[in-house]
């Protein structure tokens, strides 16, 4: 079977989305079809100092992490490899927020950190004339099946249908809301929520940005067993460009509505709804669900 | 050709349909404004269907065509009251105006209805509020205030969102501005106040303002 060959390229990075690839299931399956020219953290066949110095044969060019001019690989600019191998590619995946959108170290010392076509919401023209090469998986780290079967779906040389920041709508049409398991306590507004726990939606006073975040986290599972939402965690709306935000764990609201309102929902249907939700108490909702 | 025929059929079935949904509903409209007179004037415990049809000429069995009950009437009432409060206030919350302003248009409007349509603040300060048990099933919570109520919200909302208001529990602000009103509005059916209640909305803004604002 032949095999894609793969750049994985880091920018301005934690390395958190290749410890997140790292927990891919089936990476023995993944490496019968694909070959990695270079990877930070697997074995590969050619040194950074090879690859930049050298034009390599390659078929998609992953970028992880966040890009400034400051940035150097092997003592080259990361625009200029970025560049070269731009060329090369038929097609460049940026893998993460950081390297979609600029991330966490937008807020570092380096300057003019963005990411590859999107200062956060704003697009951006440095690297416009390989745009339609582009497809973005962003995430905080990114989703390993969300960026294994975006690299499947290239292999099998797939319509890829993408959003207006270039998110597979696969993936990116739902919002994180899809498959959350706390939906009853949403419909009926019952916040009444502890971290950790099973019971409460964490909407309503803990911060929780699913239903305004693009992503399939309550669809397809991290590590196949578990999402933010489900083990009692906020989402943190780590797949959207303004990611990250601040205040993670409590909801903005102004006179007791929530800033920010589930995504298309005005806000005179969602306080409608919210009236009538509030006038009933559903006892099976306000009590524990394992215990006695 | 059957086809044209039938279609020209469903076409003025559905049309006289909508006439006669249309004459049923300003018919229920009569019906809801006679009883909010008779409310205000005989009380609600002292006005009966029987009466209500007597006033309007009609039969007391049509009449349970359109409420099949006075409770049904009653919740039906408070319903169309917030709906009226409800567009009057949309319209001012779509105002390019100033929240102090909004302020004062609030506080006018409610107090022209309550000189303009007595009988509809009355319903609602005197029989709505004070008569829980007749608004349980159905009406719980502010679920027949929906309209007026998200209004208000929006209005604190916007007024927070634009850093004149201050952030707070939505109870407390909404307590103390509706309150107000409708005490001031009391007082006027109690022929307590000494002035009109137009001459007092410039007071009332400033003070309902001053306590709501950052």
């Amino acid at each position: 079977m032949k095999k894609l060959q793969v750049l994985w390229l880091t920018a301005l990075s934690c390395n958190g989305n290749t410890h997140s690839f790292l927990n891919y299931p089936y990476l023995e399956q993944f490496f019968e079809n694909f070959e990695f020219i270079y990877h930070p953290s697997i074995d590969s066949k050619y040194s950074l100092t090879e690859i930049v110095s050298q034009n390599i044969a390659c078929d998609i060019l992953l970028i992880e992490g966040s890009i400034s001019p400051d940035i150097q690989k092997a003592d080259v600019p990361i625009i200029d490899i970025i560049n070269k191998y731009s060329k090369i590619v038929s097609k460049i995946i940026t893998v993460g927020t950081c390297s979609s959108f600029g991330g966490i170290f937008r807020q570092s010392e380096y300057k003019n950190v963005t990411g590859l076509h999107f200062d956060q919401r704003t697009p951006i023209d440095k690297f416009k004339n390989i745009k339609e090469k582009t497809i973005t998986i962003s995430g905080c780290p990114v989703h390993p099946e969300t960026l294994a079967n975006t690299m499947y779906a290239i292999k099998n040389a797939l319509n890829i249908r993408v959003d207006e920041f270039l998110r597979p709508k696969d993936y990116f049409a739902y919002t994180i809301h899809n498959g959350c398991t706390r939906n009853e306590y949403f419909e009926y507004k019952v916040d009444n929520h502890e971290f950790g726990e099973h019971e409460g939606c964490m909407f309503y006073d803990h911060g929780c940005q699913a239903p305004y975040t693009h992503g399939s986290c309550n669809k397809i599972l991290w590590n196949e067993v578990n999402s933010k939402t489900r083990v009692g965690h906020p989402c943190m709306g780590c797949t959207e460009p303004d990611f990250p935000k601040h205040n993670l764990f409590t909801t903005k609201k102004n006179m007791g509505i929530p800033q920010v309102l589930p995504l298309g929902v005005p806000k005179r249907t969602y306080l409608t709804l919210a009236g009538i939700t509030k006038a009933f108490t559903i006892d099976r909702l306000e009590k524990k669900l394992l215990d006695d | 050709m059957l086809f044209y025929i039938n279609r020209s059929i469903i076409r003025y079935t559905l049309k006289i349909g909508k006439l006669l949904s249309e004459k049923k509903q300003a018919k229920k409209e009569l019906i809801i404004q006679c009883s909010l007179e008779l409310f205000a004037s005989k009380g609600f415990y002292n006005t009966t269907i029987p009466d209500i049809a007597k006033a309007l000429k009609m039969s007391v069995g049509n009449m349970y065509n359109y409420f099949k009950s006075k409770d049904v009437l009653a919740k039906e009432i408070i319903k169309f009251i917030s709906i009226y409060l409800g567009e009057k206030l949309q319209k001012i919350n779509e105002e390019d105006i100033s929240t102090k302003e909004k302020t004062g248009k609030i506080v006018q409007m409610y107090f022209k209805i309550a000189m303009i349509k007595p009988e509809m603040i009355d319903y609602f300060l005197r029989i709505y509020l004070s008569n829980r048990e007749v608004f349980q099933n159905g009406c719980e919570g502010m679920i027949c205030v929906n309209e007026f109520v998200t209004e208000i919200m929006i209005y604190f909302e916007e007024g927070v969102k634009a850093g004149d208001l201050r952030d707070q529990d939505f109870f407390s602000a909404f307590g103390l501005f509706m309150g107000y009103l409708g005490g001031m509005v009391f007082l006027k059916g109690e022929n307590i106040l000494p002035k009109e209640l137009d001459d007092y909305v410039e007071d009332i803004t400033e003070n309902i303002y001053k306590a709501l604002s950052v």
